[in-house]
């Protein structure tokens, strides 16, 4: 409860702990938002199968909001005009502006009426992409600060 | 996406593209070459030509042969430790038949070429980007390749989008010497470059495409020019698999006698680790490479044996960092007898 916590490795791959917290949380019946930067659906979808997690039926009943950064971002460069009213939360490689990521997370992991879920989590895999597409240090600092408040604060 | 760190010639990095697009053309995938420095249609006329099974048998047999006459069947005296690991396999053996292995001296024929589908993309004769490309912020160079890039897995079905399209092949894609001035990025040049994000950022859709398609991404970067660490570490992180180059040519590793036998190294960065959880390490991290007069072979790393009356070597400080990651073994046999430890 309210816990930030950052997974930092130097030289190695530290990307098993993203799997195991994922699954960990998935299974205590949380509800998890993931924005996934790093690596496709398919690739957290079998690795937490092995970990005895399905993510696809996750997802169907509402426990995981995912948000794939390889596609979407396929989708903002060749896709069709986007509608106005809904930027999409990869807006930052053009605009390099991260509101919309963070609109897009708090949106996301706001309890609906008719959800039972235990305490919302946030995961981010992970934030050197942000940095290595276009977005600022400072606005990186901006968008995990306004998470970390709305998460763990006001979301508890 | 397999990102190679060129040396500093280029030549053997270069040697290693065309290696890769070769085993496409004998494999009857897909090709697209993209350039900056060569014309497409260049690169392709100077791909090695496959070796055919049985010359390659037979000039490995030769050196088998050669090997076996050393009898190493006998017992170990002195480094008696050694005896119960297998023997070092420095070169690949016949029994491995995945791949092909190429003939550096002869070009491949072009009716082998005309037999796979192939796609060119030089930036200097493609037309200036269009306005829609503006919304990405992006090098327009690498903003028009990207566009290249996805027009022809669209266009060819390699995305799978069209359920009718013929049987689905694969597309090997090569990218010469990413990030160089070339391309219009100054990367390469300075260590604050005016848009350090464009490289990162064509990294990552190109990886997007690539998970989303059949395809396989080989690129070449001058990494020994680009002088910003932080760049190098988040491409470093946004590319699968990565290998860099070293040759010794021009270095004082030339004249070394311990690397007599090699001309470069082979650093492994980083290995993929796609769907698990943890890759595969090989037991051996130190391999170098060699150009014998048809074959470009990489091996592990081989120390001769120490033979000479000094009592230490000028480079054993230089050697010692990376003799403490030589596996034990033949390599560690080498070192010199005063050093074995019992």
């Amino acid at each position: 409860q309210g816990q930030f916590t950052l997974l930092r490795d130097t030289r190695t791959d530290g990307s098993f702990l993203v799997h195991h917290f994922l699954s960990f949380y998935l299974r205590a019946g949380c509800k998890v938002c993931f924005v996934a930067l790093l690596q496709s659906f398919s690739h957290y979808s079998i690795v937490a199968q092995k970990l005895g997690v399905n993510l696809a039926a996750a997802k169907e009943r509402g426990q995981l909001v995912f948000l794939e950064g390889l596609k979407s971002c396929l989708d903002l460069l060749f896709g069709a005009e986007e509608q106005p009213g809904q930027p999409s939360p990869l807006q930052f490689l053009s605009t390099s502006e991260l509101r919309a990521l963070f609109d897009f997370v708090r949106v996301s992991l706001t309890p609906a009426d008719g959800d039972s879920w235990k305490g919302p989590v946030l995961l981010v895999d992970d934030l050197s992409v942000l940095l290595s597409l276009g977005a600022a240090p400072v606005a990186v600092l901006d968008f995990i600060h306004y998470c970390r408040m709305s998460v763990c604060c006001q979301l508890k | 996406l397999v990102f190679t760190e060129e040396d500093k010639y280029g030549l053997y990095s270069n040697l290693l593209f065309k290696c890769f697009l070769a085993e496409g053309v004998v494999c009857g995938h897909d090709l697209f070459v993209a350039s900056a420095k060569e014309h497409p249609d260049n690169i392709l006329k100077e791909l090695p030509a496959p070796l055919l099974d049985d010359t390659y048998g037979k000039e490995l047999g030769d050196e088998a042969a050669a090997v076996k006459s050393e009898d190493f069947q006998d017992s170990m005296k002195i480094a008696w430790r050694y005896q119960n690991l297998p023997k070092m396999e420095a070169s690949p053996t016949t029994y491995t038949k995945f791949g092909h292995y190429y003939d550096v001296s002869k070009k491949m024929s072009p009716e082998l070429c005309q037999l796979v589908k192939w796609h060119s993309f030089y930036l200097h004769e493609e037309l200036s980007f269009e306005p829609k490309m503006k919304a990405w912020n992006m090098n327009s160079g690498y903003a028009r390749l990207l566009q290249s890039i996805q027009k022809i897995i669209s266009r060819e079905g390699f995305d799978g989008s069209d359920p009718q399209k013929k049987p689905r092949n694969i597309l090997r894609i090569g990218i010469q010497s990413l990030g160089s001035v070339l391309w219009g990025d100054d990367v390469c040049c300075s260590d604050t470059p005016e848009d350090p994000h464009s490289l990162t950022k064509f990294l990552y859709v190109l990886r997007g495409l690539l998970r989303k398609s059949l395809s396989a991404c080989v690129i070449t970067v001058p990494a020994h020019l680009i002088q910003n660490k932080a760049i190098m570490e988040r491409v470093t992180n946004l590319s699968d698999m990565v290998v860099g180059l070293e040759s010794f040519i021009g270095s004082e590793r030339e004249t070394n006698p311990l690397y007599k036998d090699y001309h470069g190294l082979v650093h492994v960065h980083q290995i993929p680790r796609l769907n698990s959880l943890i890759c595969d390490v090989s037991d051996t991290k130190d391999l170098a490479f060699r150009l014998k007069r048809k074959l470009f072979t990489i091996e592990r790393l081989h120390l001769p044996p120490d033979l000479s009356d000094t009592v230490s070597r000028a480079s054993k400080q230089d050697l010692a960092g990376s003799a403490k990651l030589l596996s034990s073994g033949c390599g560690a046999m080498a070192i010199g007898k005063k050093h074995l430890d019992f």
